[in-house]
């Protein structure tokens, strides 16, 4: 019977109402900006994670390396971006 | 009365006036040769509803030649008002709308479809596949395309055309005129589709390999392919998220690009060129896969350098996404932001010189043919390599507040385009025309052709250069007599003009091929190397009877030279998929829906969303499992091809 239980997806959802509900609390609870950000972050880029891995079945085909490879080329490409945009529209902004 | 001003140009002319009664007339004459001829159920069965690659290859084809020459007469509008100065053939106001339409007609519905016309066609047949991975997707993504192209193209001539540049900058493209409206939403529609096709091909090139054929057996093409859809699918939703951005702010008073209310209008300038970079990559990466086929077909040798190249264009791709500034050095950032692009741009050249010089080295010994086809490519090499050490120019930061919004800027991209991708797209269209109509196209009327174009382009965009570096600035309409810039715009026309030529040269040659050519050639015209020429022409429905087994990235060659076998076993059924008119009909309803967002129409709007909303809740409903072609059916079609 152990076998039939999906424990995997039953523990995946439970950890990904309790992200959601720490994203919550930046909203109920009293903190700084730079905190709420940081905290927001860390949760939307573990749900995804988790969204991908455990409900969307990333790691269980054949094709586990082709899908892996794109995830990881996706992010580098973001945070290239989003760095690339910081610096030259931001930080470095006469 | 009223409602139906805002469809009104608001900068009328004769030349726009004689182009709505050409328009006209042309629609006229279609519809009714397609009844005369009584042609609309063969238009529907055999073209509109399909979804095999071949064919939807070649609408994107047809599609790009007329692109390439509504795009083509704007460049020689344009050249003929610079020719001289204080010209007066146009006003400012239509030589805004002119570059602006040439550039967007030229980037993205003429070289777009020109590489996914050679990705549809080619890919399948290279990887011994029988269609795409999801070829009703396939056939979406062409329709979405068309419309998003048509869109764009009627602007003209209803409403007013956009006037901002083909980057359309903020707070310029904030105008008046509904053409800015007709930008975001005609490119929106069209990049949906783009950014479908490169799923479609990162999927059927990952999946649907023929036996035997690993991913470092791949011909070059295909290898091309699939980095070219990767950027694709890592750089196009930058351009959906900030059209939908643009959009919004013409449309519903967002602030994105403003320049108050905490707006940015150098966000758009930002976002634009972390796709457009790429998207330059996307045009010249499946040109290079081209050059890589035709140069080693026509030496008679294999690709040097095969691992070098795919690594390089792996760099490639990586790089494209880390270079983007450079389209703005002078926007106001300081110099160690500039310096860092810089850099970045700079290496491009390295995997790119590679290229090349692998190129240079399979030619090397080789036994070197000069067809129409190969006459390109080595025309290319040069003249490519020129525009590639200008580009390293212009990588230069602190150089580039000399060069920037001038002419030399405007010669070099032209420069890397021209030869880098047009030459590919003609040369690939030679190539690959007896495996599409089964004729060859005239060598003689072709070499013509290349010389031509090499040589009015040489005229046309060399002069620039000079003109560039001593001050003209682009995208003026005119300039004084005392600039001296006159001569040299003069040269650059008459290189325009004869490049008009070659082109016009082009549709000859089809007519002449059409009417004159022999019928009688073999599936194998060029003595190639690779699976696409191991079918029989015309291409079956299910272009191989049997599924090929490879053992090298040169399968066909290896079956001349060594006595490789492709085709084991014996017929078995097969299975395709299933024709729809959903596609299209989705497409259409798409148009509407873009037509009505570009005149703030909301009630058509609304109602054309719930409409694409109705098309995709049907698709999921449907069951479709295609059909059977059964092996009486296949030997039939064989036993045919192989008597013709």
């Amino acid at each position: 019977m152990s076998e039939l239980f999906p424990l995997k997806q039953v523990m995946g959802f439970v950890f990904s109402l309790v992200l959601t509900a720490v994203a919550l609390g930046v909203y109920y609870f009293d903190m700084s900006f730079a905190v709420g950000m940081t905290v927001l972050l860390v949760t939307a880029f573990l749900q995804a994670g988790l969204q991908l891995v455990v409900f969307m079945h990333a790691g269980e085909t054949e094709d586990k390396g082709a899908i892996y490879t794109n995830v990881y080329y996706g992010v580098i490409i973001a945070l290239v971006t989003v760095f690339g945009t910081l610096l030259a529209l931001v930080w470095d902004m006469g | 009365m009223e409602f139906f001003e805002r469809f009104a140009i608001p900068h009328p002319s004769i030349a726009i006036y004689a182009s709505m009664v050409a328009a006209g007339l042309t629609m006229i004459a279609v519809i009714a040769g397609l009844t005369y001829f009584k042609k609309w159920g063969y238009l529907w069965r055999e073209w509109i509803t399909t979804v095999d690659h071949k064919r939807i290859g070649i609408m994107y084809l047809i599609s790009a030649l007329l692109m390439l020459f509504r795009g083509g007469v704007d460049a020689i509008m344009m050249r003929a008002q610079l020719a001289v100065p204080e010209n007066k053939l146009l006003d400012a106001q239509h030589y805004n709308e002119i570059f602006t339409t040439h550039g967007v007609v030229m980037i993205l519905f003429m070289a777009m479809p020109f590489i996914i016309f050679f990705m549809n066609f080619v890919v399948p047949l290279q990887i011994g596949a029988r269609d795409v991975a999801f070829p009703r997707l396939n056939a979406l993504s062409f329709w979405l395309f068309f419309m998003g192209a048509m869109l764009f193209n009627i602007s003209f001539m209803v409403g007013g055309s956009p006037d901002a540049g083909w980057t359309s900058y903020f707070p310029l493209a904030d105008g008046e005129s509904v053409g800015s409206h007709y930008y975001m939403i005609a490119i929106q529609i069209a990049g949906i589709g783009t950014l479908m096709t490169g799923i479609n091909f990162i999927t059927t090139i990952l999946k649907m390999r023929a036996p035997g054929m690993t991913l470092m057996k791949m011909p070059m093409f295909t290898w091309a392919s699939l980095i070219t859809s990767v950027i694709i699918v890592f750089a196009f939703p930058v351009l959906t998220v900030a059209l939908a951005m643009g959009t919004m702010d013409l449309l519903f008073g967002t602030q994105f690009f403003t320049l108050d209310n905490g707006g940015m209008a150098m966000l758009w300038a930002n976002l634009f060129w972390v796709w457009g970079h790429p998207e330059v990559y996307i045009l010249i990466l499946p040109a290079f896969g081209i050059y890589s086929e035709i140069i080693s077909t026509f030496s008679r040798r294999n690709l040097y350098g095969y691992k070098s190249m795919v690594g390089s264009m792996v760099l490639i791709s990586l790089l494209s996404f880390v270079v983007w500034a450079h389209h703005f050095f002078t926007m106001g950032q300081g110099a160690f932001a500039n310096s860092i692009f810089s850099i970045t741009t700079m290496a491009i050249a390295v995997p790119t010189g590679v290229k090349i010089f692998n190129w240079l080295l399979t030619l090397w010994k080789g036994k070197i043919e000069f067809t129409t086809p190969m006459l390109y490519s080595t025309l290319f090499i040069p003249l490519f390599t020129l525009g590639g050490v200008t580009g390293v120019m212009l990588a230069m930061s602190a150089a580039d507040y000399q060069y920037h919004n001038t002419m030399f800027l405007v010669a070099h991209f032209h420069n890397v385009i021209i030869p880098g991708v047009v030459f590919a797209m003609l040369a690939g269209l030679t190539f690959y025309w007896p495996k599409m109509f089964g004729f060859m196209l005239n060598e003689k009327i072709g070499k013509w052709t290349a010389w031509l174009l090499s040589i009015g382009f040489l005229l046309a965009f060399m002069p620039m250069y000079v003109t560039g570096l001593d001050g003209q600035a682009r995208r003026m309409y005119t300039y004084s007599e005392s600039t001296g810039f006159g001569p040299l715009n003069m040269v650059s026309f008459i290189g325009a003009a004869i490049m008009a030529v070659g082109f016009v040269l082009i549709v000859y040659n089809i007519y002449y091929s059409v009417r004159y050519a022999s019928r009688d050639i073999s599936a194998d015209p060029w003595d190639a190397r690779t699976l696409e020429w191991a079918t029989h022409t015309p291409v079956p429905e299910y272009n191989f009877a049997i599924t090929p087994e490879v053992a090298s990235s040169e399968a066909l060659w290896d079956v001349k030279k060594k006595d490789h076998v492709l085709f084991k076993g014996d017929y078995e059924k097969i299975h395709m998929p299933n024709n729809s008119g959903v596609p299209f009909i989705m497409s259409c309803i798409f148009f509407a829906w873009g037509f009505s967002l570009v005149f703030s129409l909301w009630i058509p709007a609304i109602i054309t969303t719930i409409g694409i909303f109705v098309c995709m809740t049907l698709r999921s409903f449907e069951k479709d499992h295609g059909h059977y072609i059964s092996v009486k059916e296949i030997e039939d079609t064989e036993s045919e091809l192989r008597g013709a």
